[in-house]
């Protein structure tokens, strides 16, 4: 009878994992095997020879590869530390009961809903040299003082990441507020009882018990950093002077537009490397924390 | 001094902080699609718009943006009914799989939700090409249904999971076969999981890009983000177009937060695996 109960589950699992297998699984390792081969798109007649790591020792000495790697690091360790920031007093400040939190939960969730696409075209026209919001808010009528924001190129990396902590402060924010709501608010009663103020309650309370869930946010966000693509394509294709030309918008256009379809994969399976080790400690985390709890 | 008024001032001015830094950048954007083509390049700009249908016209007419929008409602919509589909049934299963099985499944699954995409579309894109599936629906829905999979999984295995089994037995014992246990009565109950993990998912497929613009270059097929992204004037970029779009794309996903907000709160954080 148990037997029989399982072998049902299973059935009814296969379907989702084959899925899984064919469409994620299978390509990841697939994705390694072509990184080993030389492969152009439009040049089928060159067959696709292997050539080691051959791949990967041309991607060591890429000054745009190099370039593309710190571009990278900048944006996710900057994006990523605003974001908690931003997060936490957001969750803090949806989470206490008032009348008109659901209206506020609602619009704190829009810049999450709106597709990345559409927040790229908003910043994108905000941030227009000459009928841009941001140039006026700053310098009103002072029209000679305006700034050509995306043609520079730090203040183009600028404009992505502020772009980026725009749209996804508050799926930080969601994670925390998980985190918040498991405290239990006798706590906070007694601590009020023995004459705690607002900031002794934050530190002593509030502080310590939200750090796993800031951890998790933390590492989903990081995860989530290096995936950019949609910001940077529509934004600044990657320019000025590579100056937002991410990995992952590198990879694709190795892949994609010059076809070099051997030498991308080397790069996709790079980046696929610096997120498994974060993924494999968030998967760990996250996964004990949540089935405790519920399975 | 009172300090109770402060406090409150200080608090109702935090909320409204929130609320603009959320509304006022998508609401200064949108109102260009109600602008007229002088308004939207004023120097400087013009922040109220003359509430003008020019542009709406343009980008259905000149645009076609509805093209886009029945390739977006197709391609999302059955993402969304093949998804929670699948997820339903692989939820239910690994929440009746002795723990040790369940979580390590459960485990490979979030693990496959963290991957780049990056590290997948080549040998997607090759396999699609293989089949002949580039620029038809399911090339692209085919692989959204495993992007979206995981979180669906994740949010229906802790639904079932939470459910009594006794519930089942209960049918079971009044004879039904376990799988007409599961369809009539286990599929009912469970209907807020459902929803959430279909909510989820369709503001997933609903705005996903960067697979849209690799797998239909052809723009019979294009999805409504990849003609947002790739919108082009004939000599300087259709703002006003590009806004019209926008709003028409994101004003069904703005209704369901306004609607539904409670349940994406409560399945994202369950989850805490991207949507």
């Amino acid at each position: 009878m148990i037997a029989k109960q399982h072998r049902l589950s299973v059935v009814l699992i296969s379907p989702a994992l084959l899925v899984l297998v064919v469409f994620i699984g299978a390509p990841v390792i697939q994705s390694v095997s072509l990184s080993l081969h030389r492969i152009v798109i439009s040049l089928p007649q060159l067959q696709t020879p292997f050539v080691g790591l051959g791949n990967y020792q041309e991607l060591f000495h890429d000054a745009v590869a190099r370039h593309s790697f710190w571009v990278t690091i900048v944006f996710v360790s900057t994006t990523t530390f605003f974001e908690l920031i931003l997060g936490l007093l957001l969750a803090l400040l949806i989470h206490r009961h008032f009348p008109g939190r659901g209206s506020l939960r609602a619009c704190v969730l829009i810049p999450w809903a709106i597709p990345t696409v559409v927040s790229a075209q908003m910043w994108r026209f905000l941030f227009n040299d000459a009928y841009g919001m941001i140039n006026y808010a700053i310098f009103g009528n002072g029209v000679t003082h305006y700034v050509p924001w995306l043609a520079e190129p730090g203040l183009a990396l600028c404009a992505v990441i502020l772009a980026d902590i725009w749209k996804t402060s508050s799926f930080a924010a969601l994670l925390i507020l998980a985190g918040l709501q498991i405290i239990p608010e006798e706590l906070y009663q007694a601590a009020r009882v023995d004459g705690a103020g607002l900031w002794r309650r934050f530190w002593h309370i509030t502080w310590p018990l939200i750090r796993p869930a800031l951890l998790v946010a933390l590492l989903f966000r990081t995860i989530d950093a290096f995936r950019v693509f949609d910001l940077a394509f529509v934004m600044t294709q990657g320019g000025p002077a590579d100056a937002t030309n991410v990995l992952q918008l590198y990879g694709y256009k190795k892949m994609f537009i010059e076809g070099w379809m051997g030498y991308g994969s080397a790069i996709s399976v790079s980046v696929f490397v610096m997120i498994l080790v974060l993924a494999i400690v968030y998967v760990r985390m996250v996964g004990r924390r949540l089935l405790e709890k519920s399975l | 001094m009172n300090v109770r008024p402060l406090k409150k001032l200080g608090f109702g001015m935090a909320v409204l902080g929130a609320a603009a830094f959320s509304l006022i950048p998508f609401l200064l954007f949108v109102s260009s699609a109600f602008k007229t083509q002088t308004e939207v390049t004023a120097i400087p700009p013009q922040i109220w718009p003359s509430f003008s249908p020019a542009f709406f016209r343009s980008a259905i007419v000149r645009y076609d943006i509805f093209k886009y929008l029945v390739n977006s409602v197709i391609v999302a919509g059955t993402t969304t009914v093949v998804t929670v589909f699948l997820g339903a049934l692989a939820g239910y299963g690994l929440a009746r799989l002795p723990r040790r099985w369940s979580h390590l499944t459960l485990m490979v699954i979030l693990a496959c939700a963290m991957f780049p995409q990056i590290a997948i579309v080549g040998p997607i894109w090759r396999f699609l090409r293989h089949l002949g599936w580039l620029n038809t629906y399911q090339g692209l829905i085919l692989p959204y249904v495993a992007l979206t999979l995981p979180l669906a999984i994740w949010i229906l295995a802790l639904f079932f999971g939470q459910m009594p089994e006794e519930i089942e037995s209960a049918a079971l014992v009044d004879g039904c076969t376990r799988l007409q246990a599961l369809v009539r009565v286990i599929v009912p109950i469970s209907a807020p999981g459902l929803f959430t993990a279909a909510i989820l998912t369709f503001i997933y497929a609903w705005n996903e890009f960067f697979l849209a613009l690799l797998i239909v270059t052809d723009p019979v097929r294009q999805t409504m983000p990849v003609g947002i992204a790739l919108f082009q004037g004939e000599h300087t970029v259709p703002w006003g177009e590009i806004a019209a779009a926008s709003l028409i794309t994101t004003a069904p996903l703005v209704i369901m937060v306004l609607l539904f907000q409670r349940r994406i709160v409560s399945g994202l954080s369950a989850g805490a695996i991207k949507g």
